[in-house]
């Protein structure tokens, strides 16, 4: 019975690790750029969740109403200022540059809030949880962060492949020039593509920081986390991402139960495994 | 036709490079003589820092294998060198290179599964080796566990009897560990694998169609990074005295001061980590109580030198004078023809 709980436990964790995964997987996925400072960027969501319920005096919660929109601004503006730029054949200039970024979101966070861990409080909503069986319950919160997860998953599938915008991000994906041939503006794509990507950012930033402490300098853990689960999962799908997060946070969950010190290794351990043992990932892409 | 030519590799200013050198080296080795104990401390930093840039420029700017996580070969060198000494009983100074090898045997299986990640995947893989050999190495409780342990007394008088003399001693290594790195790597460039590595650097895919291994060569840099990172590793935790897994493993520490350094040096040239190494230290002397500040004005330096001018101050200088500090060029010198020179 302890451990069916477990691992409903890590499962559940696992929907937040997918979301930290969605959004590296898709401007990966567009525009084969690996972001760096995805993690720090998933901290900062949570520090201006923060910002604003401390400011509005209202529900971290609600607070997703500005803190998506803002964090989608910041990822246009960021990629049509800078990230356009270091596009292209090699690898260098964007992994330095966001690397770069990541150094300075996380030690500028450090400057304005200091190294204190911080809480989002949602009030009784932490505590509630929901029966499911003889002695099996799940916290409520984890679960709407799960839904929420599979929410979001969902709907990037949807709009991947049944809108305009879908289409377009398909297309740059295949080939950068052919979309640009037929009329798409590649840079105006990779915006919209990385704005996506951070609206997403946002949302798990803001249910990160209301499950758990959060300080400036957990941001390239965070990354870590994302990276394994797309990996794990395969290039595939969004579908096979959530299946890396749950193997993630499942892993973590079994192996805390362990021994407190192994949560952590025994999630880099699943992702080593995986990696040794099938290199594309568990749901790889259909070539076709 | 018989092969009427040889290659020269020193140009003008690589003589003029290698002279100023020289005289360096020559007042460096005399730095117990004219520096106090402050200066010697600094100097070996800053020869750590030219020798863990100079080897993460050789493994990124030159293999084009981007590792934001050689703060994991750094740590396993310090950790190696607290194992060694402490529970093998090993000699320090002979636990240094010990350190090294071992790394370069941890770093062949490591390489076997982080070679599976493609280009920009690579570099998180890395760091993911990195977060594992840092939580590994605080489950060693012999070696303090998470919050590390200080090096005994009988083992840190076993380097040399007086603290002068054991200062000195350090100082003339971490000088001799950045010569041989920077010569090594020089070597490197000037054997077959160097011009392998210039061709991949320049372009993979025709590196590839001209017959080159570039896996191999990939693998023969990431094992000899990994050896000399652990040795450098080893020995700037000699000198602290003290490890700990967030010290050994720090990610600023040891990889983002090592890539603003490279980068705003000049990335893909042996002289960009010297000249970046310099700038750092001029820099953190007259800005160190910014603290995290620094860290932040270092990061938007490196970002608009990466977006303005990529190759670097260095690649600048190159570019416009031509200039070479080192023997690296390769020119055929052909009996009865005009030079033609080639990079």
């Amino acid at each position: 019975m302890n451990w069916l709980n477990i691992i409903l436990q890590g499962i559940l964790v696992g929907g937040l690790y997918a979301m930290f995964a969605a959004g590296l997987a898709l401007i990966f996925g567009v525009m084969r750029l690996v972001n760096i400072a995805h993690g720090d960027l998933i901290v900062l969501a949570a520090y201006l969740a923060l910002v604003v319920t401390e400011t509005l005096g209202i529900n971290p919660l609600a607070s997703l109403v500005v803190v998506v929109p803002l964090m989608a601004l910041i990822g246009y503006v960021l990629q049509r200022m800078i990230l356009n730029r270091t596009l292209g054949d090699d690898l260098l200039p964007p992994l330095l540059v966001t690397f770069g970024l990541s150094v300075i979101i996380q030690n500028g966070l450090l400057e304005l809030f200091t190294a204190d861990s911080r809480k989002l409080q949602a009030g009784a909503i932490e505590v509630d949880s929901v029966q499911l069986g003889q002695g099996l319950a799940v916290g409520t919160l984890p679960l709407i962060q799960f839904v929420v997860a599979v929410a979001v998953i969902a709907g990037l599938q949807v709009l991947f492949y049944r809108t305009a915008i879908g289409r377009a991000f398909r297309a740059t994906s295949d080939d950068q020039s052919v979309a640009q041939l037929v009329g798409l503006d590649n840079r105006h794509v990779f915006a919209l593509a990385m704005a996506l990507s951070l609206a997403i950012v946002a949302i798990a930033g803001v249910l990160l920081a209301v499950r758990a402490n959060f300080d400036p300098s957990i941001g390239p853990a965070r990354l870590i986390f994302g990276f394994e689960a797309v990996i794990m999962g395969g290039l595939g799908s969004m579908w096979g991402t959530l299946a890396g997060g749950i193997i993630l946070g499942v892993a973590q969950a079994i192996g805390a139960q362990l021994d407190p010190g192994w949560q952590l290794l025994a999630g880099h351990l699943a992702f080593l495994v995986v990696l040794a043992l099938r290199p594309e990932g568990l749901f790889p892409k259909v070539q076709g | 036709m018989s092969a009427a030519f040889h290659v020269e590799h020193a140009t003008r200013s690589s003589r003029i490079g290698v002279g100023i050198f020289a005289v360096l080296l020559i007042v460096l080795a005399a730095a117990p003589l004219w520096g106090d104990r402050q200066d010697l401390r600094l100097l070996a930093e800053i020869f750590g820092y030219v020798a863990l840039a100079s080897l993460w420029n050789l493994l990124a700017g030159y293999a084009g294998l981007v590792s934001v996580g050689q703060q994991a070969y750094v740590g396993l060198g310090a950790y190696l060198l607290f194992a060694l000494t402490m529970l093998l009983d090993v000699h320090p100074l002979l636990a240094i290179p010990m350190a090294g090898v071992a790394a370069a045997i941890v770093a062949v299986p490591v390489a076997g599964l982080i070679f599976r990640l493609r280009g920009h995947y690579f570099a998180i893989g890395t760091w993911v080796v990195a977060e594992v050999f840092r939580l590994l190495a605080s489950q060693v409780s012999a070696l303090g566990g998470g919050s590390g342990i200080s090096l005994p007394i009988a083992i840190v008088t076993s380097v040399a009897p007086t603290r002068q003399m054991r200062e000195f001693l350090i100082y003339w290594l971490a000088l001799a560990l950045v010569v041989f790195v920077l010569g090594a790597i020089v070597m490197l460039l000037r054997s077959r694998y160097g011009l392998a590595l210039t061709a991949i650097r320049d372009n993979e895919l025709a590196a590839r169609s001209n017959g080159v291994d570039v896996t191999r060569t990939k693998l023969v840099v990431y094992v000899i990074t990994a050896f000399g990172t652990a040795t450098v590793g080893a020995l700037i935790f000699l000198q602290k005295l003290r490890v700990s897994p967030d010290t050994a493993f720090s990610v600023n520490d040891w990889t983002a001061f090592v890539i603003f350094i490279t980068v705003i040096g000049g990335i893909g040239r042996i002289e960009g980590p010297v000249i970046g190494t310099i700038i750092f230290f001029l820099l953190r002397q007259t800005l160190a109580d910014l603290g995290s500040l620094y860290l932040m004005m270092l990061g938007v330096v490196a970002i608009a030198i990466m977006l303005k001018a990529p190759n670097g101050i260095w690649g600048l200088l190159a570019g416009r004078f031509g200039w070479q500090m080192f023997p690296l060029a390769r020119r055929a010198v052909i009996a009865g023809l005009p030079q033609q020179a080639k990079t």
